[in-house]
């Protein structure tokens, strides 16, 4: 058995590099029902190490579904999830996240808002580790959040004691991202997290993102649905539609890509026009 | 009309104070509980109603077989951390809401508390038992029950500031990101409510030694009157102190609040009103205390409020122009 194990690991490690195997991964919602649906079916993708993967597609494409599926929000139906060779699918959400930093969409979802901005960065800054009976927040925490903050250049340095809850949603996202980021992730999921913020907003959250990934070296994904930012963002690009990766484009090619060649090659593999307003208003 | 106002004496008010207050002090360790749960926690939990009574149903009988009083109190903390555990247990484990869950545990805890007694009702008389406060003596009392107060919000202070209390209060407040943090938080919901029950069954047992006896009826409505002095609490504080109502004044005003909802009582009972509709007026002003932070929000952010003002307003730019 335990041979078995090893053989195993040595199997998912092979390849020396690799961030993300999802092997297969299938999901249904409301099985054996009228509304039975499919949300991901057999979806694979492997990310390298480094790797910023954008992600587009229509609604209900199954995009934040397969980062919910990464996060164990639920347990998959079907196929492995890999990272850094360890086949997490059978760990609940909380254990999970050692290795996971999340932003969602909205921006009440990341942060306590009845607790400090200090109290949720120490929360974030303990990630991995067993909670113990020491005090939560340590003296010498204060400093370098204070640096940390300055460096968002939103005016938090000096706001460390402000409850969340009275901070804007484009505060809160960065205030998230930093949480995401403190300890190191393996993998950061940034599930539309600029979507609900106004353009000016979305524009520097999204500038702080870049920032963090690049200076971090993060491996992260990048759900969105502006195709504009999926394209000038990261190195890689995946289309998503029906629970499937249907498009997958990388380095000096994405680099090249152009809007209407996205919306051209949707229509292609996928059979259907991109008839999503969001995204094709979007800039 | 006249005769009820002159048969009220004024000084059967005054003398009855200390014990209400001592009374009120007594339940501000129950309310520290209902403020774990309810405030922190966000969990609506009814197992107080039978934790409380088992705290003083175990004090009881670990005194009739001879134990010493402090062994009968932390007996009866564990047993009220036991009852957190089940509500806990049946809520995480077996997915039941939480108000149900707490329900079930407080309903099978009247059975259990009749056979811990054997009876509906056991005496503890101050003259037989060497207990720690007894409404014989209700000065010594309101010290002891203010010692144990000041004792249990120190300890609640320093435990939600560590990093396990946090997570706690993480939990209670978001329960999306506490795990996207990496925090369990069915553990933490089972020690928050394990915690709470504690202090509630330790509450029922300094009442039961203060009024000689444990009674399996003792913590009906428990839950009212722990969230009565956490609102009346909680309002009064907010009033005062406004942003620099900090944690240990929030604890110490939670205790405040039993304290205040003794002294209506008191002086409901003073005014004749008949006793038989105690809890109908607890319930009127849990009502009222509850309804007070919406209403208040309310009046300030009226749609009628800013038509006025508009109204105003336009009106002040028409006699302008004219």
């Amino acid at each position: 058995m335990a041979e078995l194990k090893k053989e195993n690991e040595q199997e998912h490690s092979s390849a020396s590099g690799e961030k993300l195997y999802l092997k297969g991964i299938t999901k249904t919602f409301n099985s054996g029902t009228v509304n039975e649906k499919v949300a991901l079916d057999d979806l694979s993708l492997r990310l390298n190490d480094g790797d910023f993967c954008t992600v587009i597609g229509g609604n209900g494409a199954g995009k934040s579904t397969m980062l919910n599926a990464i996060s164990g929000v639920w347990p998959v139906d079907k196929g492995a999830i890999i990272i850094d060779g360890e086949d997490i699918s059978r760990l609940p959400e909380y254990k999970r996240s050692h290795f996971l930093g999340r932003v969602f969409q909205d921006p009440r979802m990341g942060t306590a808002p009845d607790m400090e901005i200090i109290e949720n960065l120490a929360i974030a800054a303990r990630r991995g580790y067993h909670r113990t009976f020491r005090w939560g927040v340590k003296s010498s925490e204060k400093k370098l959040y204070r640096e940390m903050l300055a460096e968002f250049d939103l005016g938090l340095e000096d706001r460390l004691t402000t409850k969340v809850g009275l901070l804007s949603g484009g505060q809160r996202q960065a205030i998230t991202l930093l949480m995401a980021t403190l300890q190191k992730p393996k993998l950061l999921l940034l599930d539309e997290h600029t979507a609900a913020l106004d353009p000016k907003t979305a524009a520097k959250v999204l500038e702080l993102s870049d920032k963090i990934i690049s200076e971090h070296k993060l491996t992260a994904i990048m759900v969105t649905h502006n195709m504009h930012d999926a394209i000038r963002h990261g190195n890689k690009l995946i289309m998503m539609n029906k629970g499937k990766v249907i498009f997958e484009i990388s380095g000096e090619e994405k680099r090249k890509l152009h809007k209407a060649d996205l919306l051209e090659k949707f229509s292609k593999q996928s059979g259907e026009e991109l008839a999503n307003d969001r995204m094709l208003l979007s800039e | 009309m006249l005769d009820y106002f002159t048969s009220l004496d004024p000084m059967a008010f005054v003398n009855a104070l200390p014990g209400n207050i001592c009374q009120g002090i007594i339940w501000g360790v129950m309310a520290l509980g209902v403020y774990i749960t309810f405030k922190l926690l966000n969990f609506a939990d009814l197992t107080v109603d039978g934790s409380f009574a088992t705290g003083g149903a175990v004090t009881a009988m670990m005194l009739i077989s001879g134990q010493p009083i402090w062994l009968a109190m932390i007996a009866a903390f564990v047993a009220g951390l036991a009852a957190g555990l089940v509500t806990g247990l049946l809520h995480t484990l077996l997915g039941i809401p939480d108000i149900l869950a707490g329900i079930l545990t407080q309903i099978a805890l009247y059975s259990i508390n009749l056979n811990i007694m054997g009876k509906a009702n056991q005496t503890i008389s101050v003259d037989n038992y060497v207990v720690a406060l007894s409404l014989r003596n209700v000065w010594l009392s309101i010290v002891v029950a203010l010692a144990f107060v000041a004792v249990i919000i120190a300890l609640l202070y320093w435990y939600f500031g560590t990093e396990q209390g946090s997570a706690i209060r993480a939990t209670g407040n978001n329960p999306a990101m506490a795990p996207a943090q990496g925090i369990n938080i069915n553990k933490y919901k089972v020690i928050a409510l394990a915690l709470s029950n504690g202090l509630v069954a330790l509450s029922g047992s300094l009442l039961s030694q203060y009024q000689g006896f444990a009674d399996v009826n003792m913590g009906r409505g428990a839950i009212v009157i722990g969230l009565a002095a956490v609102i009346i609490g909680q309002v009064i504080g907010e009033a005062i102190f406004r942003k620099r109502f900090n944690f240990v004044m929030r604890l110490s005003f939670v205790a405040f609040g039993g304290i205040l909802y003794y002294i209506v009582v008191g002086l409901v009972l003073w005014l004749k009103l008949p006793a038989d509709d105690m809890k109908l007026f607890t319930a009127i002003i849990v009502a009222v205390f509850l309804a007070m932070p919406y209403l208040s929000n309310k009046r300030k952010n009226s749609f009628k409020k800013v038509a006025a003002q508009n109204k105003k307003l336009s009106t002040a730019e028409g006699a302008q122009d004219g």
